[in-house]
């Protein structure tokens, strides 16, 4: 008998999991827009020192996960299970990332929802007693994705309006079964939802119905209205889906205009920094979690969150072959206090 | 989102979807590509002056303007061209350097056989296929209708 499961997709922690550090690192477009002022480090070179930019981003993922365990006053031995992903073929950051940390480790593929997928399984792993200590960590780099997913970055293309800019950056979050909050309350895993949306340059569009599936199933089965959260955010919407967004949970009867917005759309400055639409990438939410939630959080300024990282997992194969794009949106809340 | 069939959505997303500046786009792809033709031209005054025939000429002015583009790709100013000119600075001989040396430059660190040779053809390739194809059909439909005249 599953005790803890409420409605249909929703899991209500029982002992909810803290998050006891955070670390960000972005690369230097990132630390150049508006939440410059909280990484913990921005990096003058996105390459990092290293020979090619997979390797670069292996690095950042690797230092954030390193400098999270450090800030919780821990060591990587103390740490029972790393959850990571990013967007490379087959996770390969986060397999050499996990290479030199010696932690127990699962690698997750959700695109760009990873991060609230990897906190998802973090928090029931500790909340049903497997583990005291995780660290959930999710990666992306701007010119290793473009490499995978488009052009080479020399090549003199125009990009449409309605495309997205993959953070180069990592984010992650050390829980513990101690602590004193934040805490994951709940955690609402998502369904796919794809409406035949073919375009990889407009992945906004692909994932907005997945995020209204995952936050009307949230409301539903939790009982919360949209005034219950300081802030609603999902993960990388971007400018045209978060007004997409807006409008369709309009419609469904819920209205977020008044604390809704999109890690996406929060990054980068899109008219200065020339990025179009927005962020996209797993490094997108992370970053925004790890940097501008937490600590809001901390302050006291934002009391409960709901975070829907979303992912649209078409590869450059699947949209070669004309596939539409398969949307998901997990979402976790993040609480200060626990009732 | 019951209530909506993939039609009506992706209807409605379409409608949202900012328009290409198309007027923007024309003029300026006519500016970047008259001064890259402007400059071919250029090139080609001054290599007849220098007593060069026709055919010579053609070919030194293309054998030049492919090592142009290649050069501003390689110091990475021919993306910033294209990215304001379009097509003005994709269809002349300069693009076709740039989509020869831009995967040849981003696929170094996969070693010169499976990265800068099996790749550089990534971009321009299907230019080469039809561009080669389709003179092939026309030469043959020449021979056919005007005798090989």
């Amino acid at each position: 008998m599953a005790l803890k499961r409420i409605g249909t997709q929703t899991v209500k922690l029982s002992n909810p999991p803290s998050m006891v550090s955070t670390a960000s690192i972005v690369g230097p477009k990132e630390g150049d827009g508006p939440l410059k002022d909280y990484y913990d480090v921005i990096l003058e070179d996105d390459l990092w020192g290293e020979e090619s930019f997979e390797k670069a981003e292996a690095k950042i993922q690797e230092e954030a996960i390193k400098l999270a365990i450090q800030n919780a006053d821990l060591s990587p031995n103390q740490i029972e299970y790393l959850f990571s992903g990013d967007l490379l073929n087959q996770i390969t950051s986060s397999g050499y990332a996990a290479r030199q940390l010696e932690i127990p480790y699962f690698g997750l593929y959700g695109a760009c929802s990873t991060m609230t997928e990897s906190l998802s399984l973090g928090a029931m792993i500790i909340d049903g007693g497997f583990a005291d200590k995780v660290v959930c960590a999710t990666s992306s780099h701007f010119s290793s994705a473009e490499r995978q997913f488009r052009f080479p970055l020399e090549y003199g293309a125009q990009r449409p309006f309605s495309s997205q800019w993959t953070v180069t950056g990592a984010g992650a979050v050390v829980l513990s079964s101690t602590g004193n909050g934040p805490y994951i309350t709940y955690v609402t895993t998502g369904r796919i939802q794809d409406y035949g949306i073919t375009d990889a340059n407009n992945m906004g569009a692909a994932m907005v119905p997945a995020a209204i599936d995952t936050i009307t199933r949230h409301f539903k089965d939790t009982g919360y209205n949209p005034e219950d959260y300081d802030l609603i955010i999902t993960g990388d919407l971007a400018s045209i889906g978060k007004n997409v967004l807006l409008d369709l949970m309009r419609k469904e009867g819920y209205d977020l205009s008044n604390n809704y917005t999109d890690c996406g759309v929060e990054i980068f400055d899109n008219v200065r920094q020339d990025t179009h639409a927005g962020a996209s990438g797993c490094g997108c939410a992370a970053v925004v979690l790890s940097a501008y939630i937490y600590e809001e959080m901390l302050k006291g300024n934002l009391n409960r969150v709901l975070l829907v990282a979303t992912g649209a997992l078409h590869s450059p194969i699947s949209v070669l072959q004309n596939e539409s794009i398969p949307g998901i949106a997990h979402g976790i809340t993040i609480d200060n206090m626990i009732f | 989102m019951e209530k909506m069939s993939n039609k009506e959505y992706q209807k409605y997303i379409e409608e949202r979807i900012p328009k290409p500046t198309y007027a923007k786009n024309m003029i300026f792809a006519f500016i970047v590509g008259g001064s890259i033709c402007v400059f071919g031209q250029i090139i080609g005054n001054i290599l007849s002056r220098y007593g060069l025939d026709k055919e010579k000429v053609a070919s030194g002015t293309s054998i030049l303007l492919v090592l142009t583009g290649a050069f501003l790709t390689g110091i990475g100013v021919y993306d910033k061209i294209g990215k304001v000119g379009g097509a003005g600075a994709a269809i002349p001989i300069t693009g076709f350097a740039n989509s020869l040396v831009s995967p040849a430059m981003e696929f170094k660190r996969e070693g010169f056989i499976f990265g800068v040779a099996s790749k550089m053809f990534n971009i321009a390739g299907p230019v080469l296929v039809y561009g080669v194809g389709s003179s092939v059909v026309v030469g043959i439909l020449y021979i056919v209708l005007a005798g090989g005249g």
